[in-house]
């Protein structure tokens, strides 16, 4: 059999997810050579856009998309990521939720431009110059740069997507399973995600139930900017508004085990169409009393911190403010 | 085209407020026919996915009804379920929705006539406030489609 081909491109995200595939370390080093790269793009092989243009249609065997669509540049590229590959696997939690960039959809594209680029603390801009899509540089060369979208999309918004691995990035041992998957052919159903389909609070040590434990209500909300949690228990027993109920444990409950409580990077469990729809129903249902509601800071962001472009409502769609200079 | 009707989701629980649509009924209280009922079996049952996916569907107002607080038929399903209202309220709250278009309320077996008030006011306010913004996509102005 000859190898499989496979490409990974890398759109709106940080990188993170191609460091994840580095992160395989000596494992790596027994998989590549079972492995054709045609194309890993902007970050590891030295190959351009039109080069994966070249290509023809369904030549590439497992096409790796990270990153969310944030330009319109993003957009096209994932097309042709479509065109050329067989199947399309969204890769890491950006690609498939929208990611921690998401939460620019709480705002208008002309406010999210003007913070960057106005009224930043740093920002010496005293013109107001906002970046053009087209500009004439010494009055001869004319430079085209991507155009920013109105709000970030998820890979599926734009293109049909096969399979979703969560995490931000994913963690290195849950990428071995998802290739030892890809390799042996043992992929779930197309349109899931590749997952051990348990929880964070099932991989959790702190998990009070897996100790024998009833579970506490929770009895008032904390944040961990003012304080760390006290005990070797639960973290949303002790108020810290921890997402493990509903998100995917492949991680191993990485942040939990550091006293950080999980904010959902993982994506969904099975069966949750709407992250942070179902978050709010985990976890106001643990609240000991009503009045505990208010006390939760900024609650979209908290809920929605990787999904909010792969909610179901998707964006914000009313009551802006306009933007100020920060202090 | 058709003047604009509010598309209203009433979602009620089968022990309280869906009997006191009921008894609305045999008495002959009348509630305004923009209001569609989805039975759930308890108001805890109602997930906030729930009034996301109507409000995305073009839904212009969502309104839950549930057992008195020690009525519950399962003990503390309204309990949850007022929780979790706040905290999606304050969700939608932040998203843009306005807080008029999303309302929860106990309405018992036995108030019929509480219950045909209770959507009369619901429907004069969603005609007061107009059109959802999530309803068509997002473009609002969403048209008259309940005999579809």
């Amino acid at each position: 059999m000859s190898k499989p081909k496979v490409a990974f491109l890398l759109s709106g995200g940080c990188g993170g997810c191609d460091m994840s595939i580095v992160d395989l370390s000596d494992a790596l080093v027994d998989v590549i050579p079972q492995l054709d790269i045609v194309f890993w793009a902007p970050t590891v092989a030295d190959v351009k856009y039109k080069d994966l243009e070249a290509m023809p249609d369904k030549s590439i065997d497992v096409g790796l998309h990270s990153g969310c669509i944030r330009l319109d540049e993003n957009e096209h590229t994932a097309k042709v990521m479509r065109a050329k590959c067989k199947v399309l696997i969204a890769y890491g939690v950006c690609a498939s939720l929208g990611g921690i960039q998401g939460m620019a959809n709480m705002h208008l594209k002309e406010s999210l431009l003007e913070t960057a680029y106005k009224y930043g603390p740093s920002t010496d801009n005293p013109d107001g110059i906002l970046p053009q899509t087209k500009c004439l540089v010494d009055g001869k060369y004319e430079l085209e740069l991507p155009e920013f979208i109105p709000h970030i999309k998820t890979l599926d918004q734009v293109v049909d997507v096969d399979y979703y691995l969560g995490g931000c990035p994913p963690h290195y041992t849950h990428v071995a399973a998802a290739v030892t998957a890809i390799l042996t052919g043992k992929l779930p159903a197309p349109g899931s995600w590749i997952t051990n389909g348990k929880a964070v609070c099932d991989v959790c040590k702190r998990n009070p139930t897996s100790n024998g434990k009833e579970r506490k209500l929770i009895s008032s909300v904390k944040r961990t900017t003012n304080g760390s949690p006290s005990s070797d228990g639960c973290l949303l027993e002790e108020g810290y508004l921890c997402l493990g109920p509903i998100s995917q444990g492949d991680c191993g409950g990485s942040c939990p085990k550091v006293n950080i409580p999980c904010r959902g990077c993982g994506g969904p469990i099975p069966g949750v169409k709407d992250y942070g729809m179902r978050a709010i129903s985990a976890v106001a249902a643990l609240f000991e009393k009503e009045e505990l509601v208010d006390q939760v800071p900024s609650p979209t962001k908290l809920f929605n911190r990787y999904s909010l472009p792969g909610s179901i409502l998707g964006r914000k769609i009313g009551g802006f403010r306009t933007c100020k200079k920060l202090k | 085209m058709s003047k604009w009707e509010p598309r209203i989701i009433l979602i009620a629980c089968n022990w309280c407020t869906y009997q006191g649509a009921d008894l609305a009924g045999s008495l002959r209280y009348a509630y305004p026919s923009t209001v569609n009922i989805v039975r759930v079996p308890c108001s805890g049952r109602f997930e906030p996915e729930f009034i996301a996916t109507a409000l995305k569907e073009g839904a212009d107002g969502v309104f839950v009804g549930g057992c008195h607080f020690g009525d519950c038929h399962y003990k503390e399903g309204n309990y949850k379920a007022i929780k979790r209202f706040g905290l999606l309220r304050r969700v939608l709250d932040e998203l843009g929705v306005e807080k008029q278009r999303v309302q929860l309320e106990w309405i018992a077996g036995s108030e019929g006539k509480r219950f045909s008030e209770a959507m009369n006011e619901f429907d004069a306010a969603i005609r007061a406030i107009g059109p959802s913004p999530y309803g068509d996509n997002g473009k609002g102005g969403a048209t008259c489609q309940n005999q579809k």
